[in-house]
């Protein structure tokens, strides 16, 4: 298992190089140059704009110019962002990732469990009206024109039924006069939301080992002392209300996005729960007289797993380019929109800085896969 | 190969050349066809979504016929036509306009007719793209193994990886593409990508067969077995990923129109654009302005969707139902 995941590591690495070479390449071979933003002034002669090129190192060949910024991207510097001048694009980042990856997690973790236990049940009622409507309905919601779902979303949840704010990260009118900043609740947030879920996850754990009529009783005591943990904590510390703001906004483009990626889920898991059921040890664990459920549960949906474990490193991309369309139609402030307003305004240096987070953030959440599918599946490991 | 050629006359020449070869061959096709066709009307998924397609196409046939003869060009051209006769703009659905005008007087119908055929456009380029590069890929790589085969699979991880729509934000962005950049883009981008990997491990089950060793033992150049054995049991599968890549260009043209980063003069992405930029995006009481377009960039990425899987039934058996 070591070797196998180390070796993953290192095959990680060598693609994120790669990537951000070919990032930079192809943002290189674009018409005009990072210069020509500076340049364009006309008071500028051209001997000083010739001095500028040099000072920016425009006028080095290209390979030269990618060995010094890849040098300064090791070194964690990624340049100056034009369009939030004069931070850096690094600075940027650290601020607006966690917002991304906050909704980007949520909403796989979220729409994976629902997308399974859907497409289990799905598979085990097989035929008439119930499967094809379903099976319609999911169909519709992967194919949804994403961004007017979206608007579908925010029309019936925020602007007709007003349950939820129409997009945004905050609501000014709350913030005002707040003693502190909304990076400082935002982060405590993550922590402790963080915390509460690790606590139940080895509240779950711990449970499951012990024999059935404790189990129950274990795993909602643990629910219980998790959340009312979470609740007190923010109860106590007093910006409790700034922190309710932001979860109230992120309610929303959760929602959206889970939707959107559990419809797959459902139909990959329901074709890969009809391939198992017609597996020998089903019709072993049938005439052994299992209970229906059981069988279920356990003999069938955990051999079903696997593909659907694959198709995660497979629906990846499909997920982060969810989380650009839904960011834009909620006026969510992460990377997706820092991405595309960057690309609008020509801030070439943030887009690179954004799609080198995109990179490594599709290689992390894929090196994770991966070691999942082995702990999942043994064949891998061994090989 | 002299060898081969020169067998000693079969017994039953004679009776074989009753019916000439190319006749059996078409009638082999024939049935094949008319057992797929039965499978695929089978699944009122598949029929649902060819049905869909098919009102589609017809509109695209439509067109052209209603534009120069019923509907007078200044009026209702989809980008530059403008009625005046109404006093405001967008106006709701009347006998003149059946789907209304949109915020600079412009025909919605004829909008959402004109757009059909960049749709499919878009589509067909972007899949046939896919459709010779998978193809030729995945055969060649199977085929030959080795650094061939590293050098592309390790291509297909990378291009499962990249984020497209995002990618091509920042491409649209920088330099001005066009329906059929796009489409080229969008094909390679998915032919590079998983449809490798799949027609690639399809081609690997069609290498061991004993006809293939049967093609070499005749003399069969690499060339020959590739063209004529492997990649001709490689068009089902390929052509099922067609679907796929169909599906898939809709929605990513819509998208980046609805962003306005794509140079075109009209998509069904740019009038959802056009009611973004006059305001009337949450303004659900005009909902000719917004819905007829989401919902035919919808309809027809889920028909192609709904065949492809119809046609996945066909191609792979372990789906159907007993």
């Amino acid at each position: 298992m070591r070797r196998y995941v180390i070796r993953r590591i290192f095959q990680n690495i060598l693609t994120f190089f790669l990537f951000i070479t070919a990032i930079y390449f192809m943002l290189d071979a674009q018409p005009g140059d990072f210069g020509d933003i500076y340049l364009s002034d006309p008071r500028l002669t051209p001997e000083m704009r010739q001095t500028l090129r040099a000072q920016l190192g425009l006028d080095r060949p290209v390979h030269e110019r990618y060995a010094l910024w890849l040098y300064n991207l090791f070194q964690g510097d990624l340049g100056t962002s034009y369009s939030n001048f004069p931070r850096d694009v690094l600075d940027v980042i650290i601020e607006r990732a966690p917002r991304t990856l906050v909704l980007f997690i949520t909403a796989t973790i979220s729409a994976y469990y629902l997308g399974f236990v859907a497409g289990k049940i799905l598979a085990w009622r097989r035929g008439g009206f119930t499967e094809y409507s379903t099976t319609v309905a999911g169909v519709a919601l992967y194919t949804v024109f994403l961004p007017w779902f979206a608007l579908m979303m925010v029309w019936f949840f925020a602007y007709t039924l007003g349950f939820f704010p129409i997009g945004k990260f905050l609501d000014p009118v709350i913030w005002r006069g707040a003693p502190v900043d909304a990076n400082y609740v935002f982060h405590r947030m993550l922590v402790s939301v963080m915390i509460t879920s690790l606590f139940i996850f080895a509240s779950f754990s711990f449970a499951r080992r012990l024999n059935p009529g404790q189990r129950r009783i274990t795993i909602w005591l643990g629910v219980a002392i998790g959340l009312g943990g979470l609740l007190l904590y923010w109860i106590t510390t007093g910006v409790g209300r700034y922190a309710f703001d932001i979860a109230h906004h992120l309610i929303l483009p959760i929602l959206t996005l889970t939707l959107v990626n559990f419809a797959g889920i459902m139909l990959l898991t329901r074709n890969s729960m009809l391939e198992t059921i017609r597996e020998d040890y089903i019709t072993t664990a049938r005439a052994k007289g299992l209970k229906d459920i059981v069988i279920r549960d356990k003999h069938a949906s955990r051999n079903a797993m696997l593909p659907v474990a694959t198709s995660f490193i497979l629906a990846l991309a499909f997920v982060l380019d969810g989380g650009v369309i839904t960011e834009t139609i909620f006026s969510w402030p992460g990377m997706g929109l820092t991405l595309l307003t960057a690309a609008q305004v020509n801030d070439i240096p943030m887009v690179i800085g954004a799609l080198v987070f995109t990179g490594f953030l599709a290689l992390t959440a894929h090196l994770i896969a991966d070691i999942y599918y082995a702990f999942l599946d043994p064949r891998i490991r061994y090989t | 190969m002299a060898d081969v050629t020169q067998t000693p006359p079969q017994p039953s020449e004679s009776l074989a050349l009753e019916v000439p070869i190319w006749q059996k061959r078409i009638r082999l096709i024939w049935r094949q066809v008319r057992n797929n066709v039965a499978l695929f009307a089978e699944n009122p998924i598949g029929l649902i979504g060819l049905g869909i397609i098919f009102i589609y196409a017809m509109m695209i046939v439509i067109y052209p016929l209603l534009i120069g003869n019923v509907w007078d060009p200044n009026i209702y051209h989809p980008v530059v036509g403008i009625d005046q006769s109404l006093p405001f703009h967008p106006a709701a659905p009347s006998s003149d306009h059946l789907l209304g005008t949109d915020p600079l007087g412009r025909d919605i119908l004829s909008q959402l007719m004109f757009s059909t055929r960049t749709a499919f456009i878009l589509g067909i380029v972007a899949s046939t793209v896919t459709l010779i590069v998978a193809t030729s890929i995945g055969a060649v790589s199977a085929y030959y193994g080795g650094i061939v085969d590293t050098i592309f699979m390790r291509t297909a991880d990378l291009m499962i990886m990249t984020p497209t729509i995002t990618i091509l934000i920042v491409l649209g962005a920088l330099i001005s593409l066009d329906i059929f950049d796009l489409a080229v883009v969008i094909g390679l981008l998915s032919g590079l990508g998983a449809a490798t990997i799949i027609i690639k491990s399809q081609a690997l089950t069609i290498k061991v067969r004993t006809y293939i060793e049967a093609a070499r033992v005749a003399g069969g150049s690499n060339f020959h077995i590739i063209t004529k054995h492997i990649i001709p049991n490689l068009l089902p599968i390929s052509f099922l990923y067609m679907m796929f890549t169909v599906s898939a260009a809709i929605g990513i043209e819509a998208v980046l129109s609805f962003f306005g980063l794509l140079d075109i003069r009209m998509s069904w992405g740019l009038m959802i654009r056009t009611t973004e930029y006059s305001g009337y995006l949450l303004d659900f009481s005009k909902w000719w302005l917004i819905f007829p377009a989401s919902l035919s960039i919808s309809l027809l990425t889920a028909a192609f969707y709904l065949v492809g899987r119809a046609l996945d039934e066909i191609v792979n058996p372990r789906l159907r139902k007993r």
